[in-house]
């Protein structure tokens, strides 16, 4: 009798604590949605996406957040161009070519490498990265999208690489068994039955990177330069989403449209990586099936 | 031995530290089918592991000793290991199609081969299903996923697979261990087709199948060859004690 009473507390409790998260993810978005939807009473929602401008001290303000999409969106390129490759091709050296002592060492990086706080990480590209980059091209300032593509990359790379790990660990033995038994070398192995097996997983590894990338503040802010124009090259400064949010949250005026308007923008980054988590899901679940 | 396919001499295997293969010298002739008994851990999946040296992808495994192939040492300097895995192949003891269609299945080894003539290909398949006494079954399936197969099909399609690239030798691990009689009694009557053409090495943990499809038994014991005859003779007149106290079942 004792051990039922127990029981259904206990399973209560997981109940709850299973709702709770929910609740407090809803919880979250309503109260981005409530703070941010006013601005769109000012500014209509089109108006706010595509507006090239953002100057939301002058007077009247113009609260376009176009540049600052771009800005992200540039970073987030950058990132992912350098990231998505190094990373899945690292996790196949991890995990299928590299002797264990190598994959010991290599696996111990990368989790050092995921144990860096961003601002540490920032604080070291502004200080190295950004004269490299600036004397590299011989630009007025290193401060630049691509300055924080790289940093981007770094921050990636450690979620790439250990997913992507996973995923090819769980491709069944008996497959690559079944290849290397027919004949198959190791790298037509490695191609034919393993890329093609660890696929969906390393698809959903890099979604799950790129996410990362675009809710990271702290780095972009410090090396990226921070001018919300829209770039035309790799090498001028941008400003991000969440730069933005950081940077000006703390000066706004509460209940004034500038301080809407930064609710508006996390609902759009809300949005944005809500996709990029949904679609990395996808593709995992798929690798279940 | 005369016609012998193989010859193992002082072959020794070893996981790190330990020996589970114990100077086995050993000749398989050509063309019959050689049966492998002994009880559970006793070497037998690694011996037959080291004849396509599938052993060497696991990690601080090491092989001594010889075995030669057509006269060659397959674990000689300068020997193509693939290419020596295509004139070995292999079944193993739970079938493993490819996630991939029946006739991609067999075509792998091909395609892998670098074979693109695609008549080429087509009448290989074929034949190869034909061989594996499987295209009856499966001609109006071909692009069907493998895995739709019955447990029994898809270890003949596997079989098939081995045939496909031609080898001379079929390796098989316990290929029957996960099937219903009627399975099991398909691929006993397949193998007695298939000695015609190669040379086959069976393990079974089953003492009535080795009987029934070898046509000489080796019995392994604790990583050592402890006799090799005709398999008549080991069933029925074993010269060591050891041996006949397996086959009767007084353990194992
Ligand atoms: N990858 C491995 N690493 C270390 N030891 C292994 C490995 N594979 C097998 N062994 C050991 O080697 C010995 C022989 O194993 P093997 O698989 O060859 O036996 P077996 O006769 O095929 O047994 P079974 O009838 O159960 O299949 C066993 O003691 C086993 O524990
Ligand atoms: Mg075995």
């Amino acid at each position: 009798m004792l051990k039922k009473i127990k029981e259904f507390i206990i399973e209560r409790l997981i109940f709850l604590s299973g709702i709770a998260s929910i609740v407090f993810v809803l919880l979250i978005f309503i109260f981005l949605l409530k703070e941010g939807i006013s601005i769109f009473k000012t500014v209509g929602l089109f108006d706010f996406l595509s507006g090239r401008f953002w100057y939301p001290i002058s007077d009247p303000p113009k609260l376009g957040i176009l540049p600052l999409i771009m800005g992200s969106l540039l970073v987030t390129l950058g990132a992912v161009v350098i990231a998505v490759p190094l990373g899945i091709a690292s996790a196949f050296y991890i995990a299928e070519v590299a002797s264990p002592r190598v994959r010991d060492a290599l696996k111990s990086c990368v989790e050092v490498l995921s144990a860096i706080p961003s601002v540490v990480l920032g604080f070291i590209g502004m200080v190295t990265l950004v004269p490299f980059v600036k004397a590299l091209f011989k630009i007025p300032t290193g401060l630049t999208a691509f300055s924080g593509s790289i940093m981007l990359a770094f921050m990636a790379l450690p979620t790439i690489i250990s997913i992507s790990e996973d995923a090819i660990n769980a491709v069944p033995r008996q497959y690559k068994e079944g290849a290397i038994a027919l004949g198959a070398t190791h790298w037509q192995t490695l191609y034919r039955v393993i890329i093609h097996g660890a696929m969906p997983g390393v698809i959903a590894a890099s979604m799950l990177g790129i996410g990362r990338v675009i809710g990271e503040t702290m780095a972009v802010m410090m090396i990226t330069g921070n001018a919300a124009v829209i770039p035309t090259t790799f090498l001028q400064p941008v400003r991000t989403l969440t730069a933005t949010i950081a940077a000006e949250m703390g000066e706004t005026v509460r209940g004034s449209e500038h301080y809407y308007a930064l609710f508006a923008i996390g609902i759009v980054l809300f949005v944005i990586s809500f996709l990029i988590n949904v679609t990395a899901d996808l593709f995992l679940h798929k690798d279940k099936r | 031995m005369k016609n012998a396919k193989i010859n193992v001499s002082k072959f020794n295997f070893y996981y790190g530290d330990s020996r589970v293969l114990k100077d086995i010298t050993i000749d398989i002739p050509e063309n019959r089918v050689t049966g492998i008994i002994g009880p559970s851990g006793c070497g037998k999946s690694t011996f037959l592991r080291s004849l396509n040296r599938m052993n060497d992808v696991i990690l601080g495994s090491r092989a001594e000793g010889s075995v030669m192939l057509d006269g060659r040492d397959i674990y000689g300097r300068d020997v193509d290991v693939a290419g020596l895995r295509r004139k070995v192949g292999m079944v193993f003891q739970k079938s493993n199609p490819f996630p991939k269609s029946v006739f991609e299945n067999v075509a792998y080894g091909l395609r892998i081969d670098g074979i693109k003539d695609k008549y080429f290909i087509e009448e290989r398949v074929e034949r190869s299903l034909r061989d594996a006494a499987l295209w009856s079954e499966v001609k109006d399936r071909l692009r069907d996923n493998a895995f739709e197969l019955s447990g029994g099909q898809q270890q003949r399609l596997c079989i098939a697979r081995a045939l496909a690239i031609e080898p001379e030798i079929l390796l098989m691990d316990e290929p029957a261990s996960a099937l219903d009689p009627t399975a099991t009694l398909k691929i006993e009557e397949l193998i007695q087709e298939l000695k015609k053409k190669y040379t086959i090495i069976i393990v079974t943990h089953n003492m009535q199948q080795a009987a029934r499809v070898s046509d000489l038994t080796a019995f392994f014991m604790l990583g050592e060859l402890v006799e090799y005859d005709i398999t008549s003779i080991i069933f029925t007149k074993p010269s060591k004690k050891l041996t006949e106290d397996y086959i009767t079942g007084r353990f194992g």
